[in-house]
């Protein structure tokens, strides 16, 4: 079985636009939205929800009042300033509480509770591309990594089970818990960037990450037209670091045609850029194929 | 007062608006890059660094002849950060939150504070503009502690220089973007009117709407995509702080690296106009136009 992740560093990029793409021209695969913060492939890939699960993770502090002497030693010993005081009552800002547990262990009373989070929630459904797993944080919640590895075993094991060949994931922007999270495992990361300083600088960062995991990464240029000399100077610094630069696609308003029409691109009634995304993902099947472990 | 500019989604112009902003505002400014996963705001603003240091989180070191291995730590910590395997204690320095739980627990003071880097945190000057960033380090996973330190950074320069801040935010809704904007006096949602875009922007609202909070809505590349996120802020009374056209020559113009708000008289006052709603929004003062939906 092969994995491949769609990441990009910096948001807006196009990234989603293309897995959907993508998902329509894979065979023999199960799709994956592991952006659980910002989902949006849903609204490409119009899912039937067939099964929803609760996620909980970690835990968050709850003072009881009835029980607390506003002795205060929670609230010094804190390192996150989630204790609150107000008048002589204490409470806990669950939004600031990293769920750490000290206040609870050393509550002199223990007047502090310590229920389970429940920070999500997320799906199996059905697409006419095929299952796709998918989850929703909740607004201000940690642990996405901890939800986007739960989506991953789903989705092995749901691919292992159908005999699917291929695991194909939209990917979290910004290179930290979610990002690392969708990275393990992966055989092929492929990156979408955009000839635009902040692109530029993202991609490299993004491109670090997968260094630093050893993970193969293939490069998009998206809208390489915006700047086609930052988009050579991103072709060239991809050369000097061994990427392999698997295309180059023009800003085309057809890609917010066809979000607008919940439809992906290559739906639509073809143009160069869905001439151009098909080669692509040609492209990405033969780099996944040599990279593959198993 | 601290102006939050953020979204659900990646990409609409967050930075952008952040950097135009700066350019306009005529009040001591401090522009903030909390965007530390992903930091670009430095790119368009061009500032001069003066400081620049590692960030560090405080980690446990366990003195083992003084350990007798009885678990109090092990057993507290929610991160599985530090273990006790017989008479082996394994610490993680990755996965360690920074709590201080098994330095205080520990009932033979065996476990002292060490530190590991999370990332680097700058602070330069671009024209009258102070400015402040924080970067996370590559194969670092947690961003809050970070972004954390860098807050407190800027709580100091406010209270020394009584300056007003812009906040680039990160995107998103999860902890990293709530920690940005909970400490604002004004949240600005930056989106786009497109299906992802307004999809992401309603995700943000009812995210950073219990804070109670003014909160407004910038809508750039105006004439792409639809109407549907200028019918939500119609029916939700979320004002409409300003609006920039999609305009292909400034998509090429950002891809250059300038800031929009430099490009025309035109788009200039754009921003001046924003400048000036986002004082009526923090005051209650700003008249609701209603979006011609």
């Amino acid at each position: 079985m092969r994995e491949i992740v769609v990441i990009s560093g910096k948001g807006g990029t196009g990234k989603t636009s293309l897995t959907g793409a993508f998902a329509h021209l894979a065979s023999n695969k199960v799709v994956c939205d592991l952006d659980v913060d910002a989902p949006d492939l849903h609204l490409l890939l119009r899912p039937q929800t067939g099964q929803t699960e609760e996620f909980f993770s970690g835990h968050v502090a709850e003072i009881d009042k009835g029980l607390c002497t506003q002795c205060g030693l929670c609230a010094s010993m804190c390192r996150y300033e989630a204790v609150r005081v107000d008048k002589d009552t204490f409470s806990i800002d669950p939004l600031r509480c990293e769920g750490c547990k000290v206040c609870v262990a050393f509550c002199p009373v223990g007047a502090i509770l310590f229920p389970e989070k429940y920070c999500g929630r997320w799906h199996i459904s059905s697409t006419r591309f095929g299952p796709l797993v998918h989850a929703q944080l909740f607004a201000g919640e940690p642990n996405s990594g901890r939800l986007v590895t739960l989506l991953k075993q789903q989705a092995r094991q749901l691919a292992k089970f159908r005999g699917n060949e291929l695991i194909l994931s939209d990917g979290a922007p910004g290179i930290g818990c979610p990002v690392i999270s969708s990275l393990s495992g992966a055989d092929l990361a492929v990156a979408v960037t955009e000839p635009t300083p902040s692109g530029r600088h993202d991609l490299e960062r993004v491109a670090d990450l997968c260094g630093h995991f050893q993970i193969a990464l293939a490069v998009i240029i998206n809208k390489f037209d915006l700047n086609p000399e930052e988009a050579d100077g991103i072709e060239a610094f991809c050369r000097s670091k061994g990427y392999a630069v698997i295309a180059r696609l023009p800003h085309d308003p057809v890609v917010t045609k066809a979000m607008v029409e919940g439809r992906v691109v290559t739906e639509l009634p073809e143009t160069d850029f869905s001439r151009e995304v098909r080669k692509t993902w040609r492209k990405i099947e033969e780099l996944a194929a040599r990279g593959r472990k198993d | 007062m601290i102006v939050s500019i953020a979204s659900g989604k990646g990409g609409t112009g967050k930075t952008t608006v952040a950097a135009s902003l700066t350019r306009v505002w005529k009040r001591p400014l401090v522009a903030v890059d909390l965007d530390v996963e992903a930091p670009n705001l430095h790119l368009f603003l061009r500032p001069v660094i003066e400081e620049s240091g590692p960030a560090w989180i405080e980690i446990p070191v366990v003195d083992e002849s003084r350990c007798t291995f009885c678990q109090a730590c092990s057993e507290l910590c929610q991160f599985k950060a530090i273990n006790v395997l017989g008479s082996v204690v394994l610490t993680f320095p990755e996965m360690c939150h920074g709590c201080g739980g098994c330095i205080a627990i520990c009932p033979e003071r065996a476990i002292s504070p060490g530190k590991r880097e999370l990332g680097e945190i700058s602070r330069g000057r671009a024209g009258s503009t102070e400015f402040l960033m924080g970067r996370l380090k590559i194969g670092e996973a947690m961003s809050p502690p970070l972004m954390r330190q860098v807050k407190s950074r800027l709580k100091d320069m406010i209270c020394a220089s009584g300056r007003d801040a812009i906040i680039d935010a990160p995107p998103g809704v999860s902890c990293p973007a709530v920690n940005a904007v909970m400490d604002s006096d004004v949240i600005v949602l930056v989106t786009e009117p497109t299906p992802f875009g307004f999809h992401d922007f309603k995700l943000a609202w009812e995210a950073f709407a219990p804070f109670g909070k003014p909160m407004g809505v910038v809508i750039n590349r105006a004439g792409i995509g639809n109407r549907e996120v200028y019918s939500f802020c119609a029916e939700k009374e979320i004002p409409l702080l300003a609006e920039a056209p999609y305009e292909r020559a400034v998509a090429e113009a950002y891809a250059r690296g300038r800031i929009i708000a430099d490009l025309s008289p035109e788009f200039r006052n754009i921003f001046v106009s924003l400048y000036a709603k986002i004082f009526e929004l923090a005051a209650g003062t700003l008249l609701m136009e209603a979006p011609h939906a």
